[in-house]
């Protein structure tokens, strides 16, 4: 069984303090409780301080464009369905840049998990407001503060009956890699939103913020889509941490008969099927 | 040589079936040994408008199409007065017998005597048949198989198909040209340009398919999608553009081999993946299937003026290559040559086609795919147990690929400036060096670029230079020139980057007029041959109307 450590030790691009290192140790820690190998893990991303992470640890990885992880995810994962693909960025990349791409996949399914590092704030661009930055949140960029209300990644998600809806804390690691495990172990699409400060831009939402306020969800059917909307919803003296909405659906794999025979890589042509096909045009 | 083929129009609106009658039709002609050139020309609408579907058949070389017809099946009464000026002199034009249209080239039909309504279309078109001289059977076996699914709508057309001949044998005045004996006892297929880039992409090995609809690309994703369940080929609608590219990449790095299709306002929105299939270095094969611009243009209409926008679109510098079929066979062809690039080279080739050539069926032999083996994706696994290098430098530019989770190598792919394991690096000389091995690869693109073919006798006076879909004109209208004594050829570029300059320049030879032959307005392709090779055209004939380039428009233009 593979150990935290196995995942390697980089130094990395944050700040000191920053929500990311403890969200990337939450990580190692629970791919190590999966017994998931190095080798079959494929880490995707987009751009944005989060989106860093696959170069902070031993995997596979795919760090490509802003906003961009989720449809190059949901078919690398189709390509080859061994692999163990988690996309990986932040509330800019996957809810401002990648909007239209979030909306699809809740809708897609493909069994990956998206992890946000959701901290509210433009940080590898020095400060501006972000998809999920409160109303008359002042900024250098918006100095009379956000115009735009935020948006609700989970309330969003758990509205469309996404598959796996879940929020976490960078402030309780342990809590954090058990629903990374929750996440990732689910079987089609599961958001996983984590609560991140920024300790550079964000003076707002701090580590005592979130400490104050983060209440691990207890009595909670995650299958009751009413009450899972109200917790979706629930911001304030009390945010709710845990698993809030599951459904059970066919994945995206699952309605393509070339997938139901393995993997599409290392897949030969049928050459009599294609000789078939193409007579049909005659 | 006088012209011995056939040219038919179908005409109507939209909702009337053209495409199904015009497929039917060319269909048995294919079957019965005689060449076609299909010319499909329609409006962004479901229902209305003039649309037209025209079939160029006969014997011998048939390559282009031409602007009058011997016979007219005009649907509506629009077409009748629209289409009658593209009529030839002893030509026909077949109405139903309630058309207000009067003339003494004009047929009407009893189209209500001979069928019911849902059938008429189909009982016109075998009079259309009757008059030319193809055979009742044939033509019935090809509507049969259109309706295949639809027994009753078969049986239906069939009895139309009988009566409407039975009719036409003893009608006044459908006294036509016929067609010629056919010479071609093989089999053949009835193919589009766009079916054949899906046929060329299945034999390289595709996998998997993204796309978001777009005229006149999507027929690539439908022809795809429609052997989802006997091929092992998935294919996608991505929510937009975006998607569709960034899916084709994360497919591919995974060991998928993987295309989109798309025209020129959908690729704008790829551009920023193309710069990230060069940067990653991921194979992506990307078919631009062209219309007119800017923006909407005219959506279902034929043009090449995005040529330079492929040569040029995604930011930064990276090599490519743009292939640039001719012919349906060449779709076939220069997609696999496309796969097996983009997969040597590891990033985005572009496949440059448009709306006539995409829509374009023509009669052709089966490929032989035995001969057609499909790319070797990757590397497998290597014996050596360092860190693998996503990225490793090599001589040649091209790092050997491996796939992920297919061997205990760690595999990266990373759209920042990166070092050999896929990093990121800001130090300066990692980036030279990076910078350096990405462009090297384009010197081993330019070693295997393919370069113009020469049509016509060695060192023509004219010579009319050509790329893409023009080719087919190109050739008749030098032909057409010959036979007025003027010594003509034809070079055509099948591949318009890279360019190897030359070869360019000798094959030019000692031409005394070069005329370049372009479908867009400002001779994007001759503007590239002057900054590659020097070579400096001055004489253009130039398209942008919308329709494709015809051996008459070249002969009129040239003058």
């Amino acid at each position: 069984m593979p150990e935290t450590r196995d995942y390697g030790q980089y130094e990395t691009a944050w700040c000191p303090g920053c929500g990311n290192h403890s969200i990337l140790a939450a990580l190692k820690s629970a791919l190590a409780r999966m017994d998931l190998a190095a080798r079959d893990v494929l880490l995707v991303s987009g751009i944005g301080q989060a989106a860093k992470t696959p170069h902070y640890l031993d995997c596979n990885f795919f760090n490509g464009l802003h906003g961009r992880s989720l449809p190059a995810a949901a078919a690398a994962k189709a390509a080859n369905p061994a692999l163990t693909v988690i996309a990986e960025s932040g509330d800019g990349c996957s809810y401002g840049e990648g909007g239209n791409h979030f909306l699809a996949a809740i809708r897609r399914n493909p069994d990956i998990t998206l992890i946000v590092h959701d901290n509210q704030v433009y940080g590898l661009t020095k400060g501006q407001a972000s998809p999920t930055s409160p109303e008359g949140f002042v900024t250098k960029a918006q100095p009379l503060g956000a115009t735009s209300s935020p948006f609700n990644p989970l309330a969003v998600a758990v509205a469309m009956e996404a598959s796996f809806v879940a929020r976490g804390f960078a402030g309780n690691q342990e809590s954090l890699a058990d629903l990374m495990v929750r996440a990732v172990t689910h079987r089609g699409f599961a958001l996983l939103d984590v609560l991140q400060p920024c300790v550079t831009f964000n003076r707002i939402n701090t580590w005592r913020f979130y400490q104050e306020r983060c209440v691990e969800i207890k009595d909670h059917d995650p299958a009751d889509w009413e009450k899972a909307m109200r917790l979706a919803r629930q911001w304030g003296d009390e945010i709710p941490i845990g698993v809030i909405f599951k459904r059970e659906k066919p994945t995206f794999a699952d309605h393509f008969p070339a997938l139901k025979k393995g993997p599409l890589v290392n897949k030969p042509v049928d050459l009599e099927a294609l000789k078939k096909f193409m007579e049909s045009f005659a | 040589m006088t012209d011995k083929s056939i040219n038919l129009r179908v005409g109507g609106e939209a909702g009337q079936g053209l495409d199904a009658m015009g497929e039917i039709l060319a269909r048995a002609l294919v079957r019965q040994g005689s060449e076609v050139v299909v010319t499909r020309d329609y409006q962004s609408r479901i229902r209305g408008g003039h649309n037209t579907y025209d079939v160029r058949t006969g014997t011998g070389r048939i390559l282009a199409p031409r602007e009058k017809f011997d016979l007219i099946l005009a649907m509506n009464e629009e077409t009748a007065a629209i289409d009658g000026p593209a009529l030839k002199d002893n030509g026909l034009i077949l109405v139903d017998e309630k058309t207000n249209a009067e003339s003494d080239r004009i047929v009407k039909i009893p189209l209500q005597e001979l069928a019911e309504a849902r059938y008429r279309n189909v009982a016109a078109l075998a009079v259309l048949a009757a008059a030319i001289g193809l055979g009742r059977e044939i033509l019935t076996r090809a509507a049969r198989d259109r309706f295949a699914k639809a027994p009753e709508a078969a049986d239906g057309n069939a009895e139309a198909i009988g009566k409407a001949f039975k009719w036409a044998a003893s009608a006044a005045g459908l006294e036509g040209k016929k067609l010629p004996a056919p010479e071609v006892k093989e089999k053949r297929l009835l193919l589009n340009g766009n079916q054949a880039i899906a046929l060329g992409a299945l034999s390289s090995g595709l996998k998997f398919y993204s796309f978001y609809p777009m005229t006149p690309a999507t027929s690539i994703g439908l022809t795809l999608a429609s052997a989802m369940k006997t091929m092992d080929v998935v294919v996608e609608q991505a929510e937009d553009e975006i998607a569709a590219i960034n899916m084709a990449l994360g497919a591919s790095f995974t060991g998928a081999p993987a295309m989109v299709g798309t025209s020129g306002g959908g690729f704008a929105l790829m551009t920023e993946g193309v710069s990230l299939a060069a940067m990653a270095e991921i194979p992506a094969v990307i078919a631009i299937s062209q219309r007119p611009g800017p923006a909407t243009g005219l959506p279902a209409s034929t043009e090449q003026a995005d040529l330079e926008f492929a040569l040029h679109a995604g930011h930064g510098e990276f090599p490519r290559a743009v292939y640039a079929p001719g012919t349906v066979e060449q779709c076939f062809h220069l997609t696999r040559a496309a796969f097996q690039t983009a997969e040597k080279f590891r990033g985005p080739v572009i496949i440059l086609t448009d709306q006539f050539l995409a829509d374009s069926f023509r009669a052709v032999l089966p490929f032989d795919l035995d001969r057609c083996p499909p790319i070797s994706v990757g590397m497998g696994n290597r014996a050596d147990s360092s860190p693998y290098k996503s990225y490793a430098l090599t001589e040649s530019g091209a790092s050997p690929r491996l796939l992920p989770g297919m061997s205990d190598a760690l595999v990266g792919a990373d759209s920042d400036e990166h070092d050999e394991f896929g990093h990121i690096s800001e130090d300066p000389e990692v980036r030279r060096q990076m910078a350096d091995k990405r462009l090297k690869k384009g010197e081993g693109m330019l070693g295997e670029a393919i370069g113009p073919d020469y049509h016509g006798p060695p060192d023509a006076d004219l010579l009319l230079v050509c790329w893409g879909s023009t080719l087919g004109s190109a050739i008749e209208a030098a032909s057409m020139a010959r036979d007025k004594g003027v010594s003509a050829a034809v070079m055509h570029f099948s591949q318009v980057w890279p360019l190897r300059k030359d070869e360019i320049i000798s094959a030019m030879g000692k031409a005394r007029r070069i005329v370049a032959l372009e479908g867009n307005a400002t001779a994007q392709f001759a503007r590239l041959l002057r900054r590659e090779t020097g070579v400096e055209i001055k004489d253009f004939i130039l398209r942008y109307d919308g329709y494709p380039i015809t051996p008459e428009y070249v002969l009129r233009e040239l003058g």
